[in-house]
């Protein structure tokens, strides 16, 4: 049987119709058979986060008295200030910013560059150029981390700009890298977006005159805004979450972002969970807001990138 | 001025045209991004395969480089005792991510897809975990998996000297307690992804296959699941890729060590752990960057030429 033989009979009168959208929801134990199977699964699933949350709210002393599943003793934030204070956060959140954002910003830069090129032009190479980019932002970090350690580690930079004098413990190198690999996914969907612009447009403005880089940069680059929106999202959290890079090309402790730097305070600082909880929760924020306040375009950078697969 | 449709002809002729700024402003704008693609990406993936057939100890400069051959990667399948682990836990960690986060994701967002109440907040809930990045949902698993302090532990009544549960230390269990704080994450971006595809599915196509007598099990098997094609090959790619970069939980929780074992701790073992071996460390990343090529090199190829076609 195929969708055609389904397809084939077209009676669907208005009733007929109606009929069918209530089959599609179910009849009505069975709607109320799957409201408590998914308010089960998201108890289930929220119950990490909360149970980090709650251990975060109460001092240590209590929780070793009344054990961690229980209610009682008190609840403060004690443990957030402590956290705050003797590790540094505010410290390792400055760095995340001096990573972060200019990576982010270049990444949108160059990528959306080269996606004008690749999706308004028709250049031979632009298929191979294409490929390049993607598969590369596909590769794991770690198939290539061990010549690129050695490239860091060799590479000099003058002291103001490294601690070790070269490009590993700089945050110029880790913001290069993520530059480098975060680029294959934005020129990916930003060249797809792009050709959905209608080619009438810059047609006009070359008519009129226009260069090709104002084409790009007044006619195409503001129509993207929404891509570019869903895409800063999706790459501030990336970005701002990643571990694996700041933790090999970074060795300094200090100059460590907040997402790697925690990694070490546990082992300095923390001895126990209810401060790790707290410390969680803080390291968490930023990507908390993107969850309650850019959903919306977080999810729609994910599937720019996957509906055009 | 408006435009006017131009024959495919003078169109080409006209695209030839470019001046000499243009000519260079498109080249940079093209060749920058590419530059730094290529040196910081594809250049290390070459280095890495030709590192593989050399000796050499971090320390050194080109000169302590020796070649070795396949002496590396006779080491690595003969006698070297933590790869047959990593491998055994990356294919784990694979089967695992295909069978469970992956046809779960897809049965929620099936589920949330019908005109229920409230559907919006159960897809919050579930893709909650998607935000938060995998070194906290270490953290998450060390809170909930501890011993005496863990949630899990605590409610199942095995917090207590005599019937402790060592959910992270017992190198037969920690890999599971991982992998189900993977999937928590995982599911709910394969969720996402699937609920994008399915809202791309004609609503009407499902509704004539109800009238027509189909059962919500035919009229998903026949209708939506061969619309929903191309987000099962992005779903197919993401689960493998996701399996194979796995490294960030298992280093929070003790490094990739007893029973945690997988490619991409070994490699990073190698190369800032005590005892520098770039060769060697190369010859694990050319396994690990073989078998993901293997998968991403077909993708992208049947994607950007199906993509020219059209």
């Amino acid at each position: 049987m195929t969708a055609a033989t389904f397809t084939g009979g077209q009676a669907s009168t208005e009733q007929g119709a109606a009929q069918a959208r209530k089959k599609r929801r179910g009849s009505r134990p069975m709607r109320a058979f799957l409201h408590c199977f998914l308010i089960v699964t998201c108890v289930v699933w929220i119950a990490p986060v909360l149970y980090a949350l709650y251990t975060s709210l109460r001092p240590y002393a209590d929780t070793a008295v009344h054990g961690y599943v229980s209610v009682g003793g008190h609840y403060n934030l004690s443990n957030y200030t402590t956290a705050w204070n003797e590790a540094d956060l505010p410290l390792y959140f400055k760095n995340s910013a001096i990573i972060t954002i200019p990576a982010l910003l270049i990444t949108l830069w160059l990528a959306s560059m080269a996606a004008f090129v690749v999706a308004r032009h028709s250049f031979k190479l632009n298929l191979l150029m294409l490929m390049i980019f993607t598969a590369g932002n596909l590769l794991p970090q770690q198939a290539i981390i061990t010549p690129l350690y050695k490239l860091y580690i060799t590479i000099p930079l003058p002291a103001s700009l490294s601690d070790s004098g070269h490009l590993d413990d700089s945050f110029l190198g880790l913001i290069l890298i993520h530059v480098a690999f975060q680029t294959g996914f934005c020129v990916f969907v930003l060249s797809n977006f792009m050709r959905t612009v209608p080619v009438e447009i810059t047609e006009a403005a070359r008519v009129d005159g226009a260069s090709e880089w104002r084409q790009y940069w007044q006619v195409v680059l503001p129509l993207c805004r929404p891509a570019l929106a869903a895409l800063a999202t999706l790459e501030f959290t990336w970005i701002y979450n990643d571990f694996f890079w700041a933790t090999v090309l970074m060795q300094t402790g200090s100059n460590r972002p907040i997402t790697a730097a925690l990694n070490n305070l546990t082992g300095q600082f923390f001895t126990d969970n209810n401060l790790i909880s707290a410390a969680s929760m803080i390291v968490a924020l930023p990507t908390l807001v993107v969850f309650f306040a850019l959903q919306r375009q977080f999810v729609s950078g994910l599937t720019l990138g996957a509906n055009k697969g | 001025m408006s435009a006017i449709p131009l024959s495919p002809h003078r169109r080409r002729k006209r695209l030839m045209r470019y001046t000499k700024r243009d000519r260079t402003a498109l080249t940079l704008m093209a060749g920058v991004p590419l530059l730094l693609s290529i040196a910081f990406v594809w250049l290390p993936a070459l280095a890495t395969v030709a590192l593989s057939f050399f000796n050499w100890t971090g320390i050194g400069g080109f000169s302590d480089m020796k070649a070795a051959g396949f002496e590396n990667y006779r080491i690595i399948f003969t006698i070297y005792p933590q790869f047959p682990p990593a491998i055994e836990h990356n294919l784990l960690w694979l089967g695992v991510f295909f069978f469970i986060p992956a046809p779960f994701g897809l049965f929620l967002a099936v589920q949330l897809n019908k005109q229920i109440r409230a559907s919006r907040i159960y897809q919050s809930i579930l893709f909650l975990p998607v935000v938060l990045s995998l070194a906290l949902v270490g953290f998450m698993t060390e809170l909930v998996f501890s011993p005496t302090q863990g949630l899990v532990n605590n409610l199942t009544g095995h917090a207590g000297q005599n019937n402790l549960i060592d959910w992270l230390g017992n190198p037969r269990l920690n890999i599971w307690a991982v992998l189900i704080m993977a999937c928590w994450r995982q599911t709910g971006y394969v969720m996402i992804l699937f609920l994008a595809g399915l809202k791309s599915v004609d609503p009407s196509l499902q509704e004539a296959a109800s009238l027509d007598g189909a059962n919500e099990w035919q009229a998903f098997r026949h209708v939506v699941w061969p619309a929903l094609r191309p987000i099962n090959i992005v779903v197919v790619v993401v689960t493998v890729i996701e399996s194979l970069r796995a490294f960030d939980i298992v280093y929070i929780i003790n490094q990739g060590t007893n029973g945690l074992q997988l490619l991409s701790t070994l490699i990073t073992a190698n190369i800032i752990g005590e005892t520098s071996r770039i060769g060697f460390g190369s010859a694990l990343a050319t396994i690990l960057l073989v078998i993901s090529l293997a998968f991403v090199l077909p993708y992208v190829y049947t994607t950007f030429r199906k993509d020219n076609r059209s």
